[in-house]
């Protein structure tokens, strides 16, 4: 665990113009994903975390694209990689698409081919990346549907997903993108759709199998509940932005950004025990489209603690504020002091 | 006065809801998705119901068969106000029409419940033009009294839907339940569209309304922790048939069917100290259409018996617990499930 992060993003902005203006919904990330660990990114619609995934993979939506920063991939096999600075469609790319990096999508059912069985679209990826032969590839599929907890998976290999009841699907969809045995696995609102049963099934198959082949996960989800249970990190972030990044433990024991603390403040937690007529503390207000411009800090507008003249003045940086743990608020010395000194020079 | 305030406000009998199966070409009639089957439930006046269970319960289709947006199979569905009683499920057309100022229904999303091309003001009055006889004047008046009880500014009357955020959709498709008054109002999956911070908002919405007009919700979510902050009463359901039924307190603390503990088990709780030792169910909900015999749930049951294989567990007033508590299960006395902390 003393070596670096297998993934390295610094200062990734992805933007596109459109007829109301600059759309910009990445502006500066700045994120490290430890290896073999998993690494929660969370945040609510709108912030740009599923931005991110597609990003990491090079896949932004057309017109979207990468306008500054970089990804360096370094597996430790073979020389680090900006991806950033790759061709979204080159040789490059696709080589490392789908084989060191994979991700898995939160709608399985529109994730696959609807004409094509899940066999033969898991057996592609062996086809392509690790040149198997097709009775090779097949079995290597039968083996990963085994894995992922498939029932009858050589009855299944020839399943087409309308088949798939949603929790099969999705593990499937697993079973497909660790066909190649990636080093980091994207895995963007995996159990969004499911209900709270076949969820607690499917994470409990992430974690193993993160465990078992020790891949690297970065894991994308608006539930505070998923991220407390299966992360070892976590991002936080609001309109393109990380404005906290600690361990899990630390981000929900202690949690030092005033956006943090309201979404911890705002879910319903099962077991409360608060009383039925009490009043969830609820944010004013929702997440800025990706049009806006905001002076000083984004979450300002929202912000009960923001100091006028100061937040929406002051752009904040994102500064250590604990050991080990980076929030971008002003209201901390050590954000405010990095903050005016960049802004001085 | 107490009397009324406890006063059932519908009484469920033997609700059920059928869908037929059609295959071949001559699309013969082959089977039937019993979707509900047989729900019996009251509805308390001013209090929230939680309905909860997992996709493919039936806990929409109860929702929408009560206020008969789809029509029920079977079943009475008693509705006790001030100008007397009436059986829903057997009025015809005009008589429904006049009931439904008092049932409303708060849909799940946002995007899809607002007609693209009206504004503000003509959705929110378009029950009111329906029902009642109001001058120009005096509906706008309404339809600004609305916005304002729902958080939204009278500016907006003349804004469309697709310039508001979700959150303040869901606002106005709020107003728009309440624009007649209902006494009655089904909230389907109400939150579950929308992000935690304007999911607070909303959930306090409704609470405060409730508390002005004395509003009864019967509250459909698949979310525990919603569930447990808005809820008095919770019933269960699973496969088409209610399998608990208690106070929520009662409900979360220690429920009385292995399905249910199980879901609880399930949720992930939000703080990374507190890991909540999971109940291992097997499998998924089994098809509607081909139900399992004896107990829906035994296949996937870890405590189930020979048996549940063969009797259906009928919904009983547990024993030796205070207060009401209705279970489906055989053992519910004798097993000691685990709730939430």
């Amino acid at each position: 665990m003393t070596d670096g992060p297998i993934i390295s993003i610094r200062g990734l902005e992805v933007a596109a113009r459109s007829r109301h203006g600059m759309l910009r919904p990445l502006r500066g990330i700045d994120l490290d994903l430890p290896r073999a660990a998993t690494t929660g990114l969370v945040g609510e619609s709108g912030c740009g975390k599923s931005m991110t995934a597609r990003a990491l993979l090079n896949i932004t939506p057309s017109p979207m694209r990468i306008t500054a920063g970089s990804i360096v991939l370094d597996d430790r096999k073979t020389p680090p990689v900006d991806l950033a600075a790759l061709d979204p469609d080159g040789a490059p790319m696709r080589a490392i698409r789908g084989r060191r990096l994979a991700m898995i999508f939160q709608e399985p059912m529109t994730a696959f081919s609807p004409v094509h069985t899940i066999g033969n679209q898991i057996a592609e990826m062996l086809l392509i990346h690790e040149k198997l032969d097709k009775r090779a590839a097949k079995e290597r599929s039968i083996e990963m549907l085994e894995l992922v907890g498939m029932p009858n998976p050589r009855q299944h290999f020839d399943a087409h997903p309308f088949k798939l009841s949603g929790g099969m699907r999705q593990r499937a969809m697993i079973a497909m993108a660790l066909a190649c045995k990636p080093d980091v696995l994207v895995a963007d609102e995996p159990t969004t759709a499911l209900d709270v049963t076949i969820q607690a099934q499917i994470l409990e198959l992430l974690q193993r199998l993160q465990q078992e082949l020790g891949m690297t996960v970065l894991l994308i989800t608006h539930d505070l509940g998923v991220v407390a249970r299966t992360t070892r990190r976590v991002a936080v972030m609001y309109l393109g932005e990380v404005v906290e990044e600690t361990t899990t433990e630390a981000l929900f024991d202690a949690p030092r950004h005033p956006y943090t603390q309201g979404l911890l403040g705002s879910v319903p937690r099962l077991g409360s025990r608060r009383g039925k007529r009490e009043r969830l503390p609820a944010m004013r207000g929702s997440v800025p489209s990706a049009l806006a411009e905001l002076p000083g800090c984004a979450f300002q507008p929202r912000c009960p603690k923001a100091v006028a003249g100061l937040c929406d003045v002051v752009k904040p940086q994102m500064a250590e504020v604990a050991p080990g743990h980076r929030a971008r608020c002003l209201l901390y010395p050590e954000v405010l002091a990095a903050s005016v000194a960049l802004e001085a020079a | 006065m107490i009397e009324a305030q406890t006063a059932p406000l519908l009484e469920i009998r033997g609700l059920s809801k059928r869908f037929p199966i059609h295959s071949g070409l001559s699309r013969r009639v082959t089977g039937e998705v019993r979707a509900i089957d047989g729900i019996d439930l009251n509805i308390t006046r001013g209090e929230t119901l939680g309905l909860v269970g997992e996709s493919g319960c039936g806990k929409s289709t109860t929702g929408r068969a009560i206020l008969r947006a789809i029509e029920p199979s079977a079943g009475e569905i008693l509705f006790h106000d001030r100008d007397g009683t009436v059986d829903v499920a057997k009025l015809g057309r005009t008589e429904l029409k006049r009931i439904r100022r008092k049932m409303q229904m708060v849909f799940q999303d946002p995007y899809a419940s607002l007609n693209p091309r009206m504004n503000v003001e003509e959705i929110i009055a378009e029950p009111l033009i329906c029902l009642d006889h109001l001058t120009h004047k005096q509906r706008r008046d309404r339809v600004v009294e609305l916005l304002e009880l729902v958080g939204l500014n009278a500016s907006y009357l003349l804004r469309y839907p697709h310039t508001f955020s979700g959150g303040q959709r869901q606002r106005i498709g709020i107003a728009r339940a309440l624009a007649l008054e209902p006494d009655f109002v089904v909230c389907d999956e109400a939150v579950s569209a929308l992000d935690v911070s304007v999911q607070a908002q909303v959930l306090n919405l409704l609470s405060d309304i409730q508390e002005r007009l004395g509003t009864t919700y019967l509250f459909i979510s698949h979310d525990l922790g919603v569930i447990e902050h808005q809820c008095d009463r919770v019933a269960v359901m699973y496969l088409g048939r209610i399998v608990e039924f208690a106070e929520t307190e009662a409900l979360l603390r220690t429920p009385k069917m292995p399905y249910v503990e199980a879901l609880l088990s399930a949720v992930p709780e939000p703080d990374p100290h507190v890991r909540r030792e999971r109940v291992a169910i097997r499998g998924e909900v089994a098809d509607p259409a081909n139900r399992p015999s004896g107990c829906p749930f035994h296949p996937r049951c870890p405590y189930a018996q020979e048996v549940c294989k063969s009797t259906v567990p009928p919904l009983r007033q547990v024993e030796g617990v205070t207060g009401p508590h209705l279970a489906a299960c055989h053992f519910a006395e004798a097993l000691s499930l685990r709730g939430v902390a």
